[in-house]
C-alpha cells in the first residue's frame, strides 16, 4: 500500500515533535582510532542474537570449526544464521550468560579459539552490478545480518519486504542519537567507501531508486569524508544529508519524519511510505556479505563511560566477553558503578561483565554514580503534561502510566500504547521521577502476553467447539445405526409376534431340560 | 385545519414505512452476552467453576445462575474483565472453586502409561494423541492445563509442569519489582 505522491526524501528538513537536546558526550570514545582488541582464548557465541527465534546449534561438542563457518541455522526462517567468529574448537553447546535484555540465560556455543583465525571458503557475488537482486538478499539471508542500530531485526526480511512492496528510497541512519555511543560515526568517519559503496549495493538489493545518507549535524568530519568517497565512486545517486541532533532523531520513525515530514502510520512500516531505513553498520555488514561473502561475526562497538580508564571504540568478534574489551580499554576505573549494554536512555544494565557481546551491542558503557542521576523518590503524578510535550510520537505519558498501573491493559492500548518507542524522553523529565519508559516496557510485555493469551483461549475454544460437533456425529451416527436396525425388525405388531415365538422357543427348551439327556442336543439345535 | 392533519398524516406514514424497512434491512446482529462472558474466558474447559465447561459457565453467568468469581485459571484479571463488562463490583475469587496458579501442560510418562486411552477421552481440547494399548503423549501447545485427564489415569502416569518460558514470553516486571 504504497503512497503515490512521491517526497523527495532529504529536500527539506522537518520537525518531528517533542524530543529532547542531551549532552552527547560522545568525543571522548573518538580519540583512537578503532582497533580490534587481542583475540579472547574463548569465544561465549549466543544462538540468540536477533528478533525472532533463537538459532539452533549445527555443532558439536568436539567439532573444529573454521571462521566464517555456520554454527547456528535458522530453521523457522523468522530468526538469523550464527556463524563462528573466528576459528577453534567447540568446547560446549549450553546455557550460560547472553546478554539478553531478559538477563535470563540462553543457548550458545562456546569456542576455544586457537589463534590462527582461518577463514572457512567464502562465496562471494561475482559483480554486485549485474547480479540479480534476489541473489543479493540471499547473501544478505545467508550471512545472518540483522540491523545493528538496536533492533536487530533480521534485515533480509525487512530488505524483501521493502522490495515486495516497491520502496523509492533508502535511507541509511548515520544519526546514532543516544549520548556516548560513537561506533557509527566511527564507521563513517574510517570507512566512507565502504559506506557508499555498501549504500548503492542496498540499493540494488532492495530495488530502491535513490538513497539518502542521513547524519547528525555534529558529525562534520563525517560529511566530506562521505562526500568525497561518493566522488571518488563517481555516484549521484547517493545524497548526504545532515539533520538536527535532537534525541531521538535517530530513531526510525522520527528519523523519516525529519526526512520526509510524513509519519509512518502506527501498527504501518516504512515501507507504506516508500522507503526503508537501515543502520548504516548494517549497510556496511550487508556490503561485506556480498562483496566479500563474509558472514556477521564481529561488530564496531563502543566501550566508553565515566567508568572505563580509556574509552575508545573496537571492532570485535562477535562473543568477546565483555570483561575483555573493558580491561582492552584499560579496565574499569574506581568509581564504575553500572554497566550497560546500549545507551544511557534505551539500553539495559547487564548483571555481569562476562557476557558476550552480541550483534545488538552498539555500547557497552560504565557510568559512575555522577552519570547516573542519583535514585530519588518516586513522587505521585502531579499532572504537568511535560511528558506529553516531548513525546516524539505523540502520546500521552501520564495516562498511559495510570491505565498501567492499574491494570488496565485494554484502555492503555486504546491510546495507542504499541506506538511507544520506549525513547526514555518522559521518564528523562519528569519533576516526580516515575520511570514511565520502564512502565511502558512493563505495560507493552503485559499486554502483549494477554493478546497471546487470548489467542489461546480462542485457539482453545474452537478444538473444545470441533471436538464437540465430533463427538455429536459420532453420536449422532449410533443413533442413526440402531434406528436402522430398528427398523428392519420391522413395525411393534410383528416385533411382539417376534418377542412372543422367541418366548415360547425358550419355554419349551427349558421344559425340555428337565429331562437331562436331551438337553445338550436341544441347545445345539436351537441356536 | 385537515390539511395539515393529511400532511402529517403522510409524513408520519412513510418515516414510518422507511424506519420499519431499514431496521429489518440493516438489521446489526447484535452479540449476545454470553458469546461476550464466553469471549472473555480462558477456555480451559476445567469445569472448576462447578459447570461442564466455559460455556455452560457463561451460560450460567448470563442467567444469573453464577457469580463471575468462580474461574480460577481465569483470576483477577479475568474477574475484573468479566465486572467491567457486566457492570458490577469484581470481588475476590471464590477459594471454593480453587486457587489462580500459572499456566501447567499434562505431561505423561510415557514409561509407564499402559495405553488405556481413558485420559483422550476426557481431554476438553484433544491435546492427548495415542491409541488403544499404545503409547499416549501430550501436545504442549494445545494443552489447557485443566486437570481433567488426572483422575481417569489408571496407572498416576501424568504430571502437570510448568512449560519453560520461551524468550519471547518473557513477561518483564514492573518497575520496582524484582526481576525473577
Amino acid at each position: 500500500m504504497i503512497d503515490e505522491s512521491k517526497v523527495v526524501v532529504g529536500e527539506h528538513l522537518h520537525r518531528f515533535p517533542g524530543g529532547l537536546r542531551l549532552r552527547h558526550n560522545k568525543r571522548v570514545a573518538c580519540r583512537h582510532a578503532v582497533a580490534r582488541p587481542a583475540l579472547p582464548t574463548q569465544l561465549a557465541v549466543p544462538m540468540l542474537q536477533q528478533a525472532g527465534p533463537p538459532a539452533e546449534p549445527v555443532v558439536d561438542v568436539g567439532d573444529t570449526v573454521l571462521k566464517g563457518q555456520l554454527i547456528g541455522a535458522d530453521p523457522s526462517g523468522l530468526g538469523a544464521r550464527v556463524h563462528a567468529p573466528t576459528s577453534g574448537t567447540i568446547v560446549a553447546v549450553d546455557d550460560g550468560p547472553i546478554s539478553h535484555v531478559t538477563g535470563q540465560p540462553g543457548m550458545r556455543v562456546v569456542i576455544d579459539t586457537d589463534g590462527r583465525d582461518q577463514w572457512t571458503t567464502l562465496d562471494p557475488v561475482d559483480d554486485w552490478r549485474t547480479e540479480d537482486p534476489a541473489t543479493l538478499r540471499a547473501h544478505i539471508d545467508m550471512a545472518g545480518v540483522v540491523g545493528l542500530g538496536g533492533a536487530v531485526f533480521p534485515t533480509f526480511r525487512k530488505v524483501d519486504g521493502a522490495h515486495a512492496a516497491g520502496i523509492h528510497t533508502l535511507i541509511v541512519n548515520g544519526a546514532e542519537c543516544e549520548p556516548w555511543i560513537a561506533c557509527d560515526e566511527m564507521l563513517m568517519r574510517e570507512h566512507p567507501r565502504r559506506v557508499v559503496t555498501g549504500t548503492r549495493v542496498l540499493m540494488r538489493a532492495s530495488g530502491a531508486d535513490e538513497a539518502v545518507i542521513a547524519i547528525e549535524d555534529q558529525m562534520g568530519a563525517v560529511q566530506s569524508a562521505l562526500e568525497q568517497a561518493a566522488a571518488e565512486l563517481g555516484d549521484n545517486q547517493v545524497r548526504i544529508v545532515r539533520i538536527p541532533t535532537i534525541y531521538p532523531e535517530g530513531g526510525e520513525r522520527q528519523l523519516i519524519q525529519t526526512l520526509t515530514g510524513r509519519e509512518v502510520p502506527a501498527g504501518g512500516l516504512p515501507q507504506d511510505l516508500g522507503v526503508l531505513v537501515q543502520n548504516v553498520a548494517t549497510v556496511e555488514a550487508a556490503r561485506a556479505a556480498i562483496i566479500e561473502g563474509k558472514p556477521m561475526i564481529e561488530r564496531h562497538v563502543t566501550v566508553t563511560g565515566d567508568g572505563v580508564a580509556e574509552p575508545r571504540n573496537w571492532l570485535a568478534l562477535l562473543g568477546t566477553p565483555v570483561a575483555h574489551l573493558v580491561a582492552a580499554s584499560g579496565g574499569y576505573t574506581s568509581a564504575a558503578q553500572r554497566l550497560v549494554i546500549g545507551g544511557p536512555m534505551m539500553g539495559y544494565a547487564l548483571g555481569r561483565d562476562d557476557a558476550p557481546l552480541v550483534k545488538a551491542g552498539n555500547c557497552i558503557l560504565v557510568l559512575t554514580e555522577n552519570n547516573v542521576r542519583p535514585t530519588q523518590p518516586e513522587m505521585p503524578c502531579i499532572r504537568c503534561g511535560e511528558c506529553s510535550r516531548v513525546c516524539p510520537a505523540r502520546l500521552m505519558p501520564q495516562e498511559l502510566q495510570f491505565f498501567i498501573r492499574s491494570g488496565q491493559l485494554d484502555a492503555a492500548t486504546d491510546i495507542s500504547l504499541e506506538a511507544c518507542i520506549e525513547c526514555g524522553c518522559c521518564d528523562f523529565v519528569c519533576p516526580s521521577h516515575i520511570p514511565l519508559a520502564e512502565w511502558f516496557r512493563h505495560g507493552k510485555a503485559e499486554a502483549r502476553h494477554l493478546a497471546r493469551e487470548r489467542a489461546f483461549a480462542d485457539h482453545s475454544r474452537e478444538r473444545h467447539q470441533a471436538r464437540e460437533a465430533r463427538l455429536a456425529e459420532a453420536r449422532a451416527e449410533k443413533e442413526a445405526r440402531m434406528a436402522r436396525r430398528k427398523e428392519k425388525l420391522g413395525n411393534d405388531a410383528e416385533r411382539k409376534r417376534q418377542v412372543a415365538r422367541a418366548i415360547e422357543r425358550a419355554r419349551a427348551a427349558k421344559e425340555k431340560s428337565s429331562t437331562p439327556d436331551t438337553t445338550e442336543k436341544d441347545k445345539g439345535g436351537e441356536s | 385545519m385537515l390539511i395539515p392533519l393529511i400532511v402529517f398524516l403522510v409524513f408520519g406514514l412513510v418515516f414510518g414505512l422507511v424506519l420499519g424497512w431499514t431496521a429489518r434491512r440493516f438489521r446489526v446482529e447484535s452479540d449476545p452476552v454470553v458469546d461476550q462472558i464466553d469471549a472473555l474466558l480462558p477456555q480451559t474447559q476445567c469445569a472448576q467453576c462447578g459447570f461442564p465447561g466455559c460455556r455452560p459457565y457463561a451460560e450460567a453467568i448470563a442467567r444469573g445462575e453464577a457469580d463471575i468469581n468462580q474461574c480460577p485459571p481465569g483470576g483477577e484479571a479475568g474477574i475484573r474483565a468479566l465486572a467491567d463488562l457486566l457492570g458490577r463490583d469484581p470481588k475476590p475469587l471464590n477459594p471454593e472453586n480453587g486457587e489462580e496458579q500459572p499456566r501447567r501442560v499434562a505431561v505423561i510418562d510415557e514409561a509407564a502409561c499402559i495405553g488405556c486411552t481413558l485420559c483422550i477421552q476426557a481431554c476438553p481440547v484433544d491435546a492427548i494423541v495415542g491409541a488403544a494399548k499404545l503409547m499416549h503423549t501430550v501436545i504442549e501447545d494445545e494443552c489447557t492445563g485443566c486437570d481433567l485427564c488426572l483422575p481417569p489415569c489408571p496407572v498416576d502416569c501424568i504430571d502437570m509442569v510448568e512449560p519453560e518460558p520461551a524468550f519471547s514470553d518473557w513477561r518483564r516486571p514492573a518497575p520496582g519489582e524484582a526481576t525473577s
